[in-house]
């Protein structure tokens, strides 16, 4: 008898994330939360996270290709949606749209020779791209060069996507980035383009072998995680109300990108929330606590638990939680779990 | 018409000529079978027909149109399809979904190619597994494993590469009554075979290569008792052997 | 004319100046597979070590340096057993990871130590001191340096051509297991090489607060361009990598004069893509 796992249909799974999404739409009515800006805001970052290593996780979990690139398309995002603002006026609606079609050019471009190097060489072509683009933006003077962009006081609310003086709308926004990549990627993973996705990852001539134009697919995933991570990089713009080169293209930022997702399990629709949910409120809570005690705290404990994760436990955060589960529960049910790695 | 036409293929790797101008047909609805001993060029003939590789020189032609110098992902959608002799499963995701992979290529809606995917995983015995990631398999299941998802694509050629090696005798005999039913379907046959005795009862036609040339080419019966073929796969001590044996025979 | 040599006198040097750098990169990628992200602050430790020998001991850089040596080899080696070795056999860029959290924990340590500010060491005995060569100008501290670089790349390249020890590091390069079955203790190889590899980078570190300020941040830069040497010049193939070294470091000081400062990495980078779209594998890769 057969009786696999469709990833297409609707199941028990999809209901715990209906369930989660209502949630944390609720989240705001619950007046103690909104009074506490900090945690609003530490909220906000988590679904920001989540939704950006969400989209690197279409290329780089579901698709193995590790790019470290993910900070320019961020960037070109902020942009899109800052430059509207700042240079030219207008609501950032236009300039999200562009900047995200930019992203996913520039990806297509840059990547197109990437993919023909394999390993380290793929990672390090992909450090080469973020070191350039950011020295071309400094000294760009049409983007603002080194100063980068600084918001004027606008209308609050939708049309400008700018609240001052509560989170919540900021929430909601996040919120929305967070319900469409998630989205996206739980309909892929389900969907012909997501099964050749990992097939590529898994072994490339074999997924040829069987007509799957290998480049095309990889060049699609490149362009499609480019535009979600410029949509990301345009919140996080209409959030800060600033931006310049070193505070979205960089080393950094694409490391970000990158941990998240792989210490939160990469390949996993889960991974990137539970990256987020784990790694900001702990970079966060710490800068809060420890900011004190010099420069750096947050970030040491941060190295640290990087390198332990890492070395105990490849499949990252998802992983102990499956370990987890595993353990609690019966044995009759823990036959069928070899399976779920990539559910 | 010929379904598969290979024409003065020439493979070189430097100065090494894998393949020299060989040339065969495979018609359609037929089971052609490419034998050789180790090192004849048969997989290196396969990897040129799929698309593999580029060929140094020649033509092939695959149903009606040249598909030389394609690359493999058309040839396979073109319906020439092939499995791998060093078997490679996509590791990290299910039998099931591997096989899906291939369903993919012709089942435009996900219903249809599940439904032709589990089709082909019952055909090929995997049943069992379905749900088991697909680098867990033992090595039978992984052959298995090879013929199920070139099956879902729905070829019009599929192309094996000793997929009955390293089988015991019990696995070669559901290998063989599987690909019959295969050819039942309609399906054309190339089969790659270092085992000889494996591919003879069911062949149309053999093909056998050695030292990257065509040493023979005809069906299974007369393949058999050609002293070229013989000497090739036995040496010619043996094959001298051989013959004053059969002379006795046929003398007595 | 004169300005040209110039420029190029200065690329050179500092192009030798990020061969002492990468050679020990090279050697742990080409027997290990592994990218240490942490190199470059092993360069910045390096540095403080010296530093501050020098400031509260007053021992010039030149003789310290080998405590830098000393105290990279150490803490290579340390890596190595702490945190290198749990990541042989799992995904491709464990390791590179793990090291990236390893650069952010030493970065910030020395940030929260040691605080931002940029630290120069005076009076040193190289100090700013120059010498006129025709009608080019010769900073004695780069000269110096230079010099350390050949001797350092040339003694590494010959322990691993031409010694027995080279032999293991060769042998256990090539197939791990083959060399365990011949009773190399690999173990003990990835440790040494990871040792050196350190040692070679903290010579590196160790001499440059002769001419260079110390700082937390001073190590990613480090970092990227060693990678790219190493990558450039093909799969840990150290002549490979010392010819990338000098080619960025000419390319840095041409793009930087004669385009805009702002450029001159523009211009590394840009010149490493350009190698690698053509040869996938470096200019000495195969």
């Amino acid at each position: 008898m057969v009786t696999p796992m469709h990833h297409g249909a609707l199941k028990r799974k999809d209901l715990f994330w209906l369930a989660l999404v209502a949630l944390m739409a609720l989240v705001p009515a619950v007046s103690a939360i909104t009074a506490n800006s900090f945690l609003m805001h530490v909220l906000i970052l988590i679904l920001l996270f989540a939704s950006m290593a969400q989209a690197w996780n279409i290329i780089g979990g579901y698709g193995g290709q590790t790019s470290f690139g993910h900070s320019v398309f961020f960037g070109i995002g902020a942009y899109g949606a800052g430059m509207a603002v700042v240079t030219y006026g207008l609501s950032p609606w236009p300039g999200i749209g562009v900047g995200m079609l930019a992203a996913a050019t520039v990806a297509v471009l840059i990547s197109y020779p990437c993919f023909k190097l394999s390993g380290h060489y793929f990672a390090i072509a992909t450090f080469a791209v973020v070191e350039i683009f950011n020295r071309m933006f400094l000294v760009w003077y049409w983007v603002g060069g080194a100063l980068g962009l600084d918001y004027p006081m606008v209308e609050e609310g939708f049309k400008n996507l700018m609240w001052y003086d509560s989170k919540t709308g900021y929430y909601y926004c996040a919120l929305v980035l967070f319900v469409l990549i998630f989205g996206i990627v739980r309909f892929l993973e389900g969907h012909r383009f997501g099964y050749y996705l990992r097939a590529v990852r898994e072994g490339q001539e074999t997924a040829e072998s069987l007509g799957v134009n290998s480049t095309a697919v990889k060049l699609t995933a490149m362009a499609l995680s480019a535009a979600l991570a410029g949509l990301c990089g345009a919140f996080f713009v209409q959030y800060n109300l600033r931006v310049d080169p070193g505070m979205v293209m960089s080393l950094d930022m694409s490391m970000k990108f990158v941990l998240v997702t792989i210490l939160g399990g990469a390949g996993t629709l889960a991974g990137p929330l539970l990256g987020a949910a784990v790694l900001i409120p702990l970079q966060e809570y710490t800068r809060a606590l420890w900011g004190g005690l010099g420069g750096g705290v947050d970030l040491i404990v941060f190295g640290v638990l990087i390198i332990v994760i890492v070395v105990k436990q490849p499949a990252g955060i998802s992983g102990i939680v499956r370990d987890i589960a595993k353990r609690f529960r019966r044995p009759a049910d823990a036959k069928g779990g070899t399976s779920v790695g990539t559910a | 018409m010929a379904l598969l036409e290979v024409r003065d293929v020439t493979k070189k790797f430097g100065e090494l000529v894998a393949n020299d101008r060989v040339s065969f047909t495979v018609d359609a609805g037929t089971i052609v079978g490419l034998i050789g001993p180790n090192g004849a060029g048969k997989t290196t003939l396969f990897n040129c027909v799929s698309g593999l590789y580029p060929v140094t020189a020649g033509r092939i032609f695959f149903d009606g149109a040249e598909v030389t110098g394609l690359p493999s992902y058309r040839i396979a959608r073109m319906g020439a399809v092939r499995t791998f002799q060093v078997v490679r499963p996509l590791k990290d995701m299910t039998v099931f979904d591997n096989v899906l992979v291939g369903a993919f290529l012709h089942g435009a809606g996900g219903a249809q190619a599940r439904e032709a995917a589990e089709s082909c995983i019952e055909l090929c015995g995997l049943a069992e597994y379905a749900d088991k990631s697909a680098g867990g398999l033992p090595i039978g299941g992984k052959k298995r494993l090879e013929l199920a998802r070139a099956l879902a694509t729905r070829p019009k050629l599929l192309m094996l590469d000793e997929v009955m090696a390293g089988l015991t005798s019990t696995e070669v005999k559901a290998a063989l009554e599987l690909i019959r039913h295969i050819r039942e379907k309609g399906i054309t046959l190339l089969i790659v075979e270092h085992v000889m005795e494996a591919i003879m009862p069911i062949a149309d036609k053999v093909v056998v290569l050695d030292g990257g040339i065509k040493i023979a080419e005809g069906p299974p019966d007369r393949i058999i008792d050609d002293e070229r073929v013989i000497s090739a796969y036995l040496g010619a001590k043996f094959s001298r052997r051989l013959q004053a044996k059969r002379e006795e025979r046929t003398n007595a | 004319m004169d300005t040209l040599l110039q420029v190029l006198l200065d690329g050179i040097l500092n192009g030798m100046l990020y061969a002492l750098v990468a050679v020990g990169l090279c050697l742990i990628w080409g027997v290990m597979d592994v990218i240490n992200f942490a190199h470059g602050e092993y360069v910045m430790i390096a540095m403080y070590v010296t530093y501050w020998l020098g400031f509260l001991a007053n021992v010039d850089p030149l003789i310290s340096m080998f405590a830098g040596g000393l105290f990279i080899f150490i803490l290579g080696a340390l890596t190595y057993r702490l945190i290198i070795k749990y990541t042989i056999g799992k995904p491709p860029l464990s390791a590179l990871l793990a090291t990236f959290g390893l650069a952010m924990l030493l970065k910030n340590l020395c940030l929260n130590q040691f605080t931002p500010n940029f630290r120069i060491l005076s009076d040193t005995w190289l100090g700013d001191k120059t010498f006129q060569l025709g009608a080019l100008i010769v900073p004695l501290p780069q000269l110096v340096t230079a010099i350390v670089a050949l001797v350092v790349v040339g003694l590494t390249y010959y322990m691993v051509r031409s010694t027995r020890f080279g032999w293991a590091v060769q042998a256990t390069a090539m197939d791990k297991e083959a060399a365990e079955l011949m009773g190399i203790n690999t173990e003990r190889i990835y440790l040494l090489v990871f040792g050196i590899g350190g040692a070679t980078v903290g010579l590196a570190g160790g001499i440059m607060p002769t001419y260079l300020a110390v700082h937390p941040e001073v190590g990613t830069m480090f970092s990227l361009i060693a990678f790219i040497c190493v990558a450039m010049g093909g799969f840990g193939s150290i002549p490979g990598a010392l010819v990338a070294a000098i080619l960025i470091g000419v390319v840095e000081a041409l793009g930087g004069y004669y385009i805009a400062p702002v450029f001159k990495y523009v211009a590394v980078f840009g010149l490493y893509l350009a190698v690698v779209f053509l040869r996938p594998k470096g200019i000495f890769g195969w």
